[in-house]
């Protein structure tokens, strides 16, 4: 690292450690402000909302994707914009904040348990949260690893330690108390690291038109493999359609994108954001509508500047990779072989000194190389092979110079990915290679203070759903050390497990795993939450059949329809011999379908029905719920 | 073609969004002094426990 780095990195510890310290001292969380009788100042407000809401996962993960499936993913900006700031702040903070004082709720198992008056309700949708949390966790935590490794040129298990280690430390120091300082501090550098990296990208390909011109003019460059699921360039919507049934490929994966793009990326993530039980409480540290007023206007333009940057950063990456990209480096060996397996669609591996002739043939060419200052024993970079491939060798002990023209997703392709890459690597790439390395710097501060604000509300979260949703429960404790010491329990189990997922899983699972968790919360809670909300007809027996008919239908989809999911798990295969249940008489393009859009209208449908089928609850129960006074009992 | 991009439904999500964040400050701007409330017993009482019993606990 040089010095400028390092003492960024020192600066930004030093400063995070102070504002925590400032919050020991003074203890200024969200709830200070109001035993207080005041409100935090709204920008205050929202960039520490906004800095819980985005993570390393939005901005690495989706950023990633958007490399491969193209501008379209913002829709995906739209759908957080409208709902997760406008409606959220506008229609449902406000009511949320007031029955949650009024019920006395501090976490969203509790509010829903209080609201229809069902502990079993408290209880489900604490496991819920606690079990599938780390889903989210983990997608969190590898973003920030992916980032790590390549920066500080480290393996990515190394990373992935270090990063939780980290995140263990900022815990135990506190970090959970959710500081509004130390959050918003967060949000801030955030705010000015992607806002950098727009202009920064935007000036680099020639001014906002030219860069979005040049990457329209690359759709003759999209991949096969992506061309035959739909993709027409990174400047179009992917083609829509529903395929015949029974159709085979290719005609039956020929819509695939689409539904991948809009079903599970845009939806699942856009509309699941407003059943995220970690955004849900923090409404309720609000003083009054009009805090959420105020922080409305700061929110739309922090979330502008994250999900909207690194979404278009990241198609426009491609412009980069192919056009723009030149790495002084010493050249390795420039014809190393990959195998890619027999069918050509397993993990790359290195050849074995003894490989056949007919290994060698279906292997695919690399260039390998080590960037400056990187000893002999430092891991070797790949870059595929293509006949658009430019080396220039450097006289003496000048550096040669690799131009690998390739688009963004093939530039991912190397040792351990498929000949698919793995976008997960490509924002950490383009930041590496296309910025100066003191920015690569700034940006991973970025992203760790994207991580940290968003891990401590979801290790708060999973903590408080063991102790104090499922422990106190069920040990009828009063809230006390035992409660304590099992939500602590609760949030070094979550920690481990995100921790292990994500070793084992790498690849391509930041965006899927985001989004499968919001799909999900937002088809097992956001019936039972809106509808509680605003319908005093709802009642306990439509709020449970809704969350299980929610939870078990997506669920039940994950595992034995959706082909990427049901294929992964391998549930499905172990117990049915194939890989998804889908009927061959059926079109392909269910297997693409995301869970939320069948099991987010069923869970509607069941709370509704069932409400109106059902006795409504005690109408002085009702009342209470809805601001009258605590009936007696 | 609208900033180079030729497809209404791209250039339509990145003008949409833009759209929305000003929506967003728009609505912050002509709401900035409404919605104000009392601070009433049961929001102390609420924020006393977070701390007590939320905060404390992790």
């Amino acid at each position: 690292m040089d010095l400028i780095s390092i003492i960024l990195v020192i600066f930004y510890l030093m400063l995070t450690g102070y504002l925590g310290y400032l919050g020991y001292q003074r203890t200024k969380t969200a709830a200070d402000y109001l035993v207080a009788g005041r409100s935090a100042n709204p920008i205050v407000m929202a960039l520490s909302y906004g800095a819980t809401f985005i993570s390393t996962s939005a901005i690495v993960g989706f950023g990633g994707a958007a490399a491969s499936l193209g501008m379209g993913v913002l829709w995906l900006t739209v759908l957080n914009i409208f709902v997760g700031i406008f409606i959220a702040f506008t229609f449902l903070g406000n009511p949320t904040r007031r029955m949650g004082h009024h019920l006395d709720a501090h976490t969203f198992p509790e509010l829903v348990a209080k609201r229809y008056d069902s502990r079993a309700l408290q209880v489900l949708c604490a496991l819920i949260i606690f079990c599938f949390m780390p889903l989210y966790a983990m997608a969190v935590m590898v973003g920030g690893a992916e980032f790590m490794a390549p920066i500080f040129r480290i393996s990515y298990d190394a990373a992935l330690y270090i990063f939780a280690v980290i995140v263990a430390a900022y815990v135990i120091a506190g970090g959970l108390k959710g500081v509004m300082l130390t959050d918003a501090m967060q949000g801030g550098i955030m705010l000015v690291g992607m806002a950098i990296l727009l202009v920064a990208t935007y000036g680099l390909l020639g001014g906002v038109t030219e860069a979005h011109s040049a990457l329209g003019a690359m759709k003759d460059q999209v991949p096969g493999f992506l061309k035959a699921i739909g993709h027409q360039g990174w400047t179009a919507m992917p083609t829509f359609g529903f395929a015949e049934p029974g159709l085979a490929p290719p005609g039956g994966v020929a819509y695939h994108m689409w539904w991948i793009l809009i079903s599970t990326i845009v939806m699942g993530v856009g509309i699941g954001v407003l059943a995220q039980p970690q955004l849900i409480v923090r409404f309720m540290t609000v003083k009054s509508k009009q805090s959420l007023n105020r922080a409305a206007a700061a929110g739309g333009i922090f979330i502008l500047f994250m999900t909207g940057v690194a979404f278009t950063v990241g198609a426009l990456s491609n412009v980069y990779f192919s056009q723009k990209e030149q790495i002084a480096c010493r050249i390795v060996d420039d014809a190393a072989l990959l195998d890619p397996g027999p069918d050509g669609k397993g993990k790359l591996a290195q050849l074995p000194a003894n490989a056949s002739d007919e290994v060698k043939a279906r292997a695919k060419r690399f260039v390998t190389y080590r960037l400056p200052g990187a000893s002999d024993e430092a891991p070797l970079n790949y870059a595929l092979w293509t006949d658009k491939t430019e080396i220039v060798r450097g006289e003496g002990d000048a550096d040669d110079v690799l131009k690998p023209h390739l688009i963004a997703v093939l530039r991912s392709v190397g040792p351990g990915t498929t000949m698919q890459g793995n976008t997960d690597t490509l924002i950490p790439a383009y930041v590496r290679s296309a910025m100066p390395h003191w920015f690569g710097v700034v940006f991973m501060l970025t992203l760790l203070s994207a991580a940290m604000s968003t891990m401590s509300s979801q290790f708060h979260t999973m903590g408080t759903a063991l102790g104090r949703d499922v422990f106190e429960q069920f040990a009828r404790h009063e809230h006390g050390s035992k409660s304590i010491h099992v939500t602590r329990f609760a949030i070094v189990v979550g920690i481990v497990v995100a921790l292990v997922m994500g070793k084992y899983v790498r690849g391509n699972v930041i965006a899927l795993a985001t989004a499968i968790f919001f799909g999900l919360c937002a088809s097992s809670f956001l019936p039972l939450f809106v509808l509680g909300l605003f319908w005093k007809r709802m009642n306990k027996a439509a709020a449970l059949t809704s969350l299980l008919v929610g939870f078990l239908t997506s669920a039940l989809w994950l595992l034995f329809v959706n082909g990427k999911t049901a294929g992964g798990i391998g549930l499905c295969q172990a117990w049915f011999g194939k890989p998804n249940l889908v009927p061959a008489t059926w079109s392909l393009t269910w297997t693409v379908v995301d869970p939320i859009v069948v099991a987010l209208p069923l869970s509607f449908l069941a709370a509704v029905v069932v409400a109106l089928a059902t006795r409504p609850m005690d109408p002085a129960y009702v009342d209470y719920v809805y601001g009258g006074p605590k009936p007696k009992a | 073609m609208v900033l180079g991009i030729e497809d209404p439904g791209v250039w339509l999500a990145y003008l949409l969004s833009i759209a929305g964040a000003a929506l967003c400050v728009g609505y912050g701007i002509v709401n900035w002094n409404k919605g104000e409330e009392p601070v009433q017993k049961e929001d102390v009482d609420w924020a006393k426990e977070e701390k007590t019993e939320v905060e404390d606990a992790v």
